[in-house]
C-alpha cells in the first residue's frame, strides 16, 4: 500500500481506464450537446468496435494462414471506426432523427436498438466471449524505474486516445464542417436560418462520436474479452463522466472522464473494486450538490 | 412531449363508469382468472400482478411527474429483500441461514437480526426503499437534476446497488440471492391454497394501489405533479418548491414498488440480485410506455400482457424474445407514443415520417386500423 511505484502504476491504469472513459464519452456529450439525446445504445458500438477489430484479425488469419501480424491491428481501427460510425449513422437517420424533443423517448427507443444489436452479435459471432490476439510490438513494457514497470498496451491506448481528440478538435475548430457543428450546439435555430443544413449536422456528428466509440472497442479489444454485452460494463462509466463533465461540454468530458478514471482506479487499489464504484457514484452526487451543471458549464442567460 | 392533463372530474355519471371501465373491467377478470387458469399459470399470474404494482409505482412518478427513473426495481427489489430477510430466518428454523454458514459466518449479522421479527420486517418492506428514495431523491432534486440527468443517475444507482449485494456474499448471499424460501407463516409456499390465497392478496393489494394512486393524481397534491412535469420553473416562481413535492411523490413510488417486492418474495420463492439490475429496471419503463403512461390503469395492462408474451415467447424462442423486447422499445415510443390505452382511445398511433410518405401512395393500412379500433370503442 505505502509503495509509491505500486501507486504510480495504479495512477498510470487509471489514466488509461479513463482515455478510453473519455473516448466514449466524448460521442455521448456531442450528441446531447448537439440535439438533447443520450443515447443509451451508445455502448454497443464499443462492442461493434471491438469485433470489428476481432473480424479483420480472423479474417487475416484465415487469408495469409499464419498468425496474425501487428499490421492487422493498425488496419483494424480505421475500420472499426468506419463501421461503428456507419451504424451510428443509419440509427440516427431511422430512429433518433424522429424523436427530436423527446429526451427520455430517446433513451427507451436506443435501448431497444442496443439490445437488437447484442443480440445480433449474439447470433453471428455466439454468446461465449471471443479474444484478440495482441500484436507483439505491443506486449512489451517500459521501465521507468526499477520497480515501476508500464505496459506497452497501456501506453499505446494513451496516444491512440491523444490522437483521436486531436482530430477531433481539428475537426470542431478548423473544419467547415465542425464550425457548423459549434454553430447548431450554440443557437440551432439561427443556424439553421443561416443556412447551415442542421440535420445534416447532427447525422454526421451523431455518426462522429458512434465512431470514437468504435476506436474503444479497438482499444479495449487488447485489454479483455470480447462478448456482445461488453458495452454495457463501460456505459455507465461513460454516463457518469458525462454528468459530472456537464452535458455537452468537451472540455469538462475530458476533465472528467480523466478524474472518474483515477479515483475509479485509486479506490479499487485501496478498497475493492465494489465499493471504489459505490465511492465514485456518492463523490459524484455530492459533488453535483455544489456545482449542479457538472465541472465546466455553458454560460447560461 | 406526451401530456395527459388531468381532467376535471365529469359531471355526467355515464362518463365516469366510463372512465373506470378498463380498471373494473380488469379487476373481475383477475378476480375470475384463477377459477379458468391452472395452479401454475395463477401462481404466474400472481407473479405478473406484483410487477404491475412496480409499473404502476413507475407511472406515478414519469406518467404525472415526467420523472423516467431507470433504477426503480431497486426499490422492488430492497422490499423483497425485507420480506425475504423474514422468509429466510422462517425457512431456517431458528438456525444460521444455509448461504450465511457456507460464507462462514458464526452467528445472524446484526442488521438481520431484527428482520426474525414479522413486525420489523412487514413496516421495512415501505421502510428502506422510501427513506433511501428520500435521500437519494433530496440530494438529486434538490440540485435540480431533471430529465435525462435523473434518469442516468438512477441508472447508475440500479447499477451500484445490484453489484453491491452480489459483491457481499456473507450478508446477501450474492448471485444467487436469498433461496430455498420454503414457507409464509407457516403455509409452504409449493402449497395451492397458498398460492392461491398469495394471488388474492396480490389482487387486493394491486386495487389499493391503483385507488391510491388515483386519489393522489386526481387531488390538487396531483395537479401540482403534472405542472412539475410540463414546467417546473413556472412551479417554483409560483411559491411551491419542487424538490420537496418530487422528493414526495418519489418515496411514495419507491414505498408501493417495495410493497410489489415483498408480494413477489413468497411466490417466486427466490429472491436474488439480478432482477434489480439496469436491464430489469429498464424494462419497467417499457412495460408502462407499452400500457400508456400517464394512465395507471395502462401500466398495470402494459406490465401483464409484456410479461405474459415474455413467458409465452421466451419459453420456446429466447432470442426472439430478445429480438421483440427490443423492437417493443422503438415502437412503444415510435410509434404509439400513448400506448394501448391511447390506441383504445383513437388517439395514439403516430407514424414516422419516412412510413407516411410510403403511407400515402398505398393509404389503406391507416384506414384499416383506424376503423377496427372505432369498432372497439
Amino acid at each position: 500500500m505505502t509503495d509509491p511505484a505500486a501507486w504510480g502504476l495504479q495512477v498510470f491504469n487509471g489514466l488509461s481506464m479513463g482515455s478510453i472513459f473519455l473516448l466514449v464519452a466524448l460521442g455521448l456529450a456531442l450528441s446531447f450537446g448537439l440535439m438533447n439525446i443520450i443515447n443509451l445504445a451508445h455502448g454497443e458500438f464499443i462492442m461493434i468496435g471491438a469485433y470489428t477489430t476481432y473480424s479483420i484479425q480472423q479474417a487475416a488469419i484465415s487469408f495469409t494462414g499464419g498468425p496474425a501480424s501487428g499490421v492487422t491491428f493498425l488496419i483494424a481501427i480505421p475500420v472499426a471506426f468506419l463501421v461503428a460510425a456507419t451504424v451510428g449513422f443509419l440509427i440516427e437517420r431511422i430512429i433518433i432523427r424522429h424523436l427530436y424533443g423527446r429526451s427520455l423517448d430517446t433513451l427507451l427507443a436506443t435501448w431497444g436498438v442496443g439490445l437488437g444489436l447484442q443480440q445480433l452479435a449474439r447470433s453471428i459471432f455466439g454468446a461465449p466471449n471471443v479474444q484478440v490476439v495482441s500484436p507483439g510490438w505491443l506486449s512489451g513494457t517500459i521501465k521507468i524505474t526499477s520497480t515501476l514497470v508500464l505496459p506497452m498496451k497501456r501506453i499505446f491506448i494513451i496516444l491512440l486516445v491523444v490522437v483521436c481528440v486531436g482530430g477531433l478538435f481539428w475537426y470542431l475548430y478548423r473544419s467547415a464542417w465542425g464550425r457548423r457543428t459549434r454553430a447548431v450546439m450554440q443557437n440551432r435555430q439561427m443556424a439553421s436560418s443561416l443556412g447551415v443544413a442542421t440535420n445534416q449536422v447532427d447525422s454526421l456528428t451523431f455518426a462522429m462520436g458512434s465512431g470514437l466509440a468504435g476506436v474503444a472497442g479497438c482499444a479495449l479489444a487488447l485489454l479483455g474479452p470480447i462478448g456482445p454485452s461488453m458495452g454495457t460494463f463501460y456505459i455507465v462509466d461513460a454516463f457518469i463522466v458525462v454528468i459530472l463533465g456537464g452535458l455537452g461540454q468537451i472540455p469538462g468530458t475530458i476533465l472528467a472522464a480523466l478524474l472518474i478514471g483515477m479515483l475509479n482506479s485509486l479506490f479499487e487499489f485501496s478498497t475493492t473494486a465494489v465499493i471504489g464504484k459505490v465511492l465514485v457514484f456518492a463523490l459524484v452526487i455530492l459533488f453535483l450538490q455544489w456545482k449542479p451543471k457538472g465541472l465546466m458549464q455553458m454560460r447560461g442567460r | 412531449m406526451v401530456s395527459q392533463v388531468a381532467k376535471p372530474m365529469a359531471a355526467d355519471p355515464r362518463e365516469q363508469i366510463m372512465r373506470f371501465a378498463p380498471a373494473i373491467l380488469l379487476a373481475i377478470v383477475l378476480l375470475a382468472a384463477p377459477l379458468v387458469l391452472s395452479d401454475f399459470r395463477t401462481n404466474l399470474l400472481g407473479k405478473i400482478l406484483t410487477f404491475g404494482i412496480l409499473a404502476l409505482s413507475l407511472d406515478l412518478i414519469w406518467g404525472y411527474a415526467g420523472m423516467l427513473s431507470l433504477g426503480h426495481s431497486v426499490f422492488f427489489g430492497l422490499g423483497a429483500y425485507s420480506f425475504a430477510m423474514y422468509l429466510k430466518l422462517e425457512a431456517s428454523a431458528g438456525g444460521l441461514p444455509d448461504f450465511m454458514f457456507w460464507s462462514g459466518l458464526k452467528e445472524l449479522p446484526f442488521f438481520w437480526v431484527p428482520f426474525q421479527h414479522v413486525w420489523i420486517a412487514l413496516p421495512m418492506v415501505v421502510i428502506i426503499p422510501g427513506v433511501l428514495a428520500g435521500a437519494i431523491g433530496y440530494l438529486v432534486f434538490r440540485s435540480r437534476i431533471t430529465g435525462v440527468y435523473f434518469a442516468l443517475i438512477t441508472q447508475a444507482f440500479a447499477l451500484i446497488v445490484s453489484i453491491l449485494f452480489i459483491g457481499q456474499q456473507p450478508y446477501t448471499g450474492g448471485t444467487n440471492g436469498l433461496t430455498n424460501l420454503t414457507s409464509v407463516f407457516g403455509h409452504s409456499i409449493y402449497n395451492p391454497s397458498t398460492q392461491l390465497a398469495l394471488y388474492f392478496i396480490s389482487v387486493g393489494v394491486l386495487i389499493a394501489a391503483y385507488l391510491l394512486c388515483v386519489g393522489i393524481v386526481s387531488s390538487p397534491f396531483g395537479r401540482l405533479l403534472v405542472a412539475i412535469r410540463d414546467d417546473e420553473n413556472r412551479v417554483r416562481f409560483s411559491g411551491y418548491d419542487p424538490a420537496l413535492i418530487k422528493t414526495a411523490v418519489y418515496c411514495v413510488s419507491a414505498a408501493l414498488a417495495g410493497i410489489g417486492g415483498a408480494l413477489f418474495a413468497p411466490q417466486v420463492g427466490i429472491v436474488s440480485p439480478t432482477m434489480m439490475g439496469i436491464v430489469p429496471s429498464i424494462e419497467v419503463a417499457v412495460w408502462v410506455a407499452v400500457g400508456g403512461r400517464g394512465t395507471l390503469i395502462g401500466a398495470i395492462i402494459g406490465a401483464v400482457i409484456v410479461n405474459y408474451a415474455k413467458t409465452l415467447l421466451s419459453e420456446s424462442f429466447p432470442d426472439i424474445w430478445t429480438y421483440f423486447l427490443g423492437a417493443l422499445f422503438i415502437g412503444s415510443v415510435l410509434l404509439f407514443p400513448r400506448g394501448i390505452i391511447g390506441l383504445l382511445r383513437r388517439e395514439g398511433w403516430r407514424w414516422p415520417d419516412w412510413i407516411k410518405v410510403a403511407r400515402g401512395r398505398t393509404a389503406t393500412l391507416g384506414s384499416i386500423t383506424s376503423g377496427i379500433w372505432g369498432g372497439i370503442k
